[in-house]
């Protein structure tokens, strides 16, 4: 007994954490690598991508400009009502303003990756027709006609 | 020796890159974006007259979807399970007799590194009402590239014996002569009304 009494006594040697910013240092580098930056913040419902088998990965992230085609959110339905609207970089805006967002978003790219530019539709697999062939029209009067519609994976 | 240099106390560096760390976590996001690609035809003025392009009926492989999302393909009824199948059949069969209104005809082209080959002149066109749901569209339109994608794979194994996915950009480029992906997609139209 007193042996072991004895034992309990002693402390124990200190855990080195001398590692450890290494460690954290490694993780940080993973996620700089692995991640990117969050555009926007959305305004509509986050929308629920239709599947697809065929689809190819948009490469490039700062040649991709976003529009969002949703619900709006619950705080904003008194506003917008419940049918699908477009959500363009911050705000929810109206069809005719397409133009002027393409034009701006074609600005802030490098001059020579311009004819590069896709626009990516993420659109919800509820809404209808009538409002994405709106879009699509307007970004055809924009000449932005590389367009990526936005799918979840099938398996 | 001069005097000794103090240590610096590192043990805050953790917390440091801990704080980074959370940075990071909260400012970026995992999800990489997967689309279906498309390009869009030029647009054109409506009040200018166009030269409307003719283009034999038989060529045409007609998918029309309805308000109700039925599909109607060729003027007949269709699931959409069998959407694949049927468009694949009309890209790979090709005649040019004129009595025959089943399938497309065919252009002889030479090119280079395969010889003279028979180049289909099918065009796929779709076309949806207003009121056709979303989902639906990219359902058919992803039946339509598979359909494509396994016309291309088919002639990727014969021609060079890899896949399509395989191949080196100017093989590609062969294959996409051979089988030129043309989906034309009308104006909807708003039979269903509002």
């Amino acid at each position: 007994m007193a042996q072991f009494r004895s034992k309990e006594k002693k402390t124990p040697p200190p855990i080195s954490t001398q590692s450890l910013p290494d460690i954290i240092f490694m993780l940080i580098f993973f996620f700089m690598v692995a991640t990117t930056m969050r555009e926007s913040t959305l305004l509509v419902k986050k929308p629920h991508l239709p599947k697809a088998t065929e689809f190819v990965k948009l490469e490039k992230k700062s040649l991709v400009s976003n529009i969002y085609i949703a619900a709006p959110s619950n705080a904003l339905q008194k506003l917008y009502g419940t049918q699908p609207v477009i959500q363009l970089n911050e705000a929810i805006e109206d069809v005719s303003k397409i133009a002027k967002f393409v034009e701006l978003e074609r600005e802030s790219m490098p001059a020579n990756d311009r004819s590069q530019m896709t626009v990516s539709l993420k659109v919800d697999s509820k809404a209808r027709m009538g409002i994405v062939t709106d879009v699509k029209q307007e970004l055809r009067k924009a000449n932005a006609l590389k367009i990526s519609y936005s799918v979840v994976p099938k398996n | 020796m001069g005097k000794k240099v103090p240590e610096i106390n590192a043990s805050s560096m953790a917390d440091i890159s801990f704080m980074l760390l959370i940075f990071f976590l909260a400012a970026t996001t995992m999800d990489t974006d997967k689309g279906l690609f498309r390009m869009l035809p030029p647009y054109q003025d409506p009040t200018e007259q166009q030269e409307d392009i003719k283009v034999l009926d038989k060529n045409l492989f007609v998918v029309l979807v309805n308000k109700d999302d039925k599909l109607m393909v060729e003027k007949q009824p269709m699931n959409t399970r069998d959407l694949r199948r049927a468009c694949k059949e009309f890209l790979m069969n090709m005649n040019n007799d004129s009595e025959d209104k089943k399938y497309p005809g065919y252009n002889e082209e030479t090119i280079p590194g395969i010889g003279t080959v028979k180049v289909t002149k099918a065009i796929v066109s779709i076309q949806n009402d207003r009121q056709t749901s979303y989902e639906k569209y990219i359902e058919v339109q992803n039946e339509i590239i598979a359909a494509y994608n396994e016309v291309k794979d088919y002639y990727s194994m014969k021609y060079f014996k890899k896949t399509f996915k395989d191949l080196k950009e100017n093989q590609q480029d062969i294959i996409k002569q051979i089988i030129p992906q043309k989906i034309s997609e009308a104006e909807p139209k708003n039979i269903g009304g509002k």
